[in-house]
């Protein structure tokens, strides 16, 4: 049935981001993306599709990676957000950040905070043992972060210039690194 | 997006009731719902939000088996050691499913309930039954590379997106419920989705407003448990033809409107049929569009190879 509402509510509520408790009052049907970008000043987390199928939005809702463009920000009232500034700045780049910079793992860039979101989610995942469609052994307590892992886990963000290559190298300089 | 009204619901007896309110709809995780809210194929009017309720643990039941909460992630699920030990299927379908950051926020109760990806559905420009009943059907003299072949009807010829419900019908799993009257209810995992008949808007046999609050597997059945999904990308797609074997039981997946018991190859299997024989028991049924013709050879190969054992790289 079609909406009898004209309007939307407003809803209030609390949310921290990057560490810092935000207090906000938007539309209900503001998702978590846009509450970031246009409402707390956070553009680095990109729109790419919109729907779900890109991954340019993922962002880390206590430690673990979602699409923010398929989530309410209402959702997510209490929880705990970490977006590509919260990752690293310039000066001060997370080491990942510096991966992809060295092994150039990006073109026009607009995919690359939520392939590093991403990464940074999957490599959680992996640290906690959880499996993949690439894992050979259901029963393993340790994953295997071969190459195959990496693409399998990573399939969720599309780069639009190609650099898969180049990413997967950056990937694997962090997860070697600290295996 | 439409413009609606938002609640947390406390318990799941209040959601249910509260979902008796007309254009009530229930939000999990979100990942199916809000994506076709943008697109305004669907448009509550108030949202009830089920995603924090106490239904998020995996408990073992008395029987041997397990019960998992409805909102209880795909990837928690699929991670779970018991799942994993003793459902390995189950595990394999939902890896199969979505993408990770998809499957961290979508639930097993949402991942059920998930609409058809039948690409006339998602195309509002078009008529379609399930959209809009009496529309007509845009699949059918369209392009239905993806549709059915089994079960299907004049009216509608989509499939049902889901993985792992295809490992649940062979794992002959049920489905716990709360009705709005806060009746508590079991059903079978294969008589929860509807086949389209003429009234394929009407997509599962659960009342209006009854929340699905938990998936029962009952104990694993002696012998082999394999999942094989064939699809157009390595990773991340939906299904062309998806084949769940959980001992002597069989269930495919990307070719009705619901998860497909594969009853007749089970009896024919039973009875002493070859494995070729055992496929087209079941296929014999299909009815192809033509662009979806391939199916059935698809179908047929890698049931063959399923039941075989074949190595699938």
């Amino acid at each position: 049935m079609d909406s009898p509402l004209r309007e939307a509510p407003v809803v209030a509520f609390e949310i921290t981001v990057n560490g810092a408790p935000r207090q906000v009052a938007v539309d209900v049907r503001t998702t978590l993306l846009d509450l970031l970008r246009e409402h707390l000043g956070l553009p680095g987390t990109k729109k790419g599709c919109d729907h779900g199928q890109c991954g340019a939005c993922t962002v880390l809702v206590g430690g673990r990676r979602i699409n923010s463009c398929l989530s309410l920000a209402v959702m997510h009232e209490g929880e705990s957000v970490t977006t590509i500034e919260g990752v690293g700045l310039p000066g001060n780049l997370h080491p990942l950040q510096a991966a992809f910079l060295e092994r150039d793992a990006f073109q026009c860039g607009y995919c690359t905070p939520g392939q590093i979101c991403s990464a940074l989610g999957m490599l959680e995942e992996v640290s906690r043992g959880e499996p993949s469609q690439a894992t050979e052994d259901l029963g393993a307590t340790t994953i295997a972060l071969t190459d195959e892992e990496i693409r399998e886990r990573m399939s969720g963000n599309i780069c639009r210039c190609s650099a898969y290559p180049q990413i997967l190298e950056a990937i694997r300089d962090v997860a070697g690194a600290t295996a | 997006m439409k413009p609606f009204t938002y609640e947390r619901a406390e318990s799941a007896a209040g959601a249910a009731k509260a979902a008796e309110t007309p254009g009530a709809r229930f939000l999990a995780g979100g990942t199916n719902l809000l994506d076709l809210m943008k697109l305004e194929i669907e448009r509550p009017t108030h949202l009830i939000d089920v995603g924090r309720l106490p239904l998020s643990q995996v408990e073992e039941t008395a029987d041997g088996g397990l019960r998992i909460g409805a909102v209880v992630s795909n990837s928690a699920a699929a991670a779970d050691r018991r799942v994993r030990t003793l459902y390995p299927l189950l595990s394999h379908a939902l890896l199969a499913g979505a993408s990770a950051q998809l499957r961290n926020k979508a639930t097993i109760g949402g991942n059920l309930l998930q609409r058809t990806r039948c690409a006339y559905f998602y195309d509002a420009a078009k008529p379609c039954n399930k959209r809009a009943p009496g529309a007509g059907c845009s699949a059918l003299g369209g392009d239905a590379r993806g549709n059915a072949i089994l079960g299907a009807s004049q009216h509608c010829v989509a499939t049902h997106p889901s993985d792992m419900a295809v490992a649940l019908s062979a794992l002959e799993a049920t489905v716990e419920t709360v009705t709005p009257a806060g009746a508590a209810r079991t059903l079978g995992i294969d008589d929860v989705h509807r086949l389209p008949g003429e009234t394929p808007h009407i997509e599962t046999n659960l009342e209006p407003g009854e929340l699905v609050t938990a998936v029962v597997l009952p104990p694993p059945p002696e012998g082999r448990q394999e999942y094989r999904k064939v699809r157009d990308r390595a990773s991340y797609a939906g299904g062309l033809f998806s084949l769940a074997l959980a001992g002597n039981r069989m269930a495919l997946g990307s070719v009705a409107l619901k998860p497909w018991r594969a009853a007749k190859s089970e009896a024919a299997l039973a009875a002493g049929a070859s494995h070729a024989e055992a496929a087209e028991a079941e296929l014999a049924d299909a009815r192809p569009l033509g662009r979806n013709q391939f199916k059935l050879t698809l179908a047929r190969r890698v049931m063959v190879a399923a039941l075989e054992g074949t190595p699938v790289r």
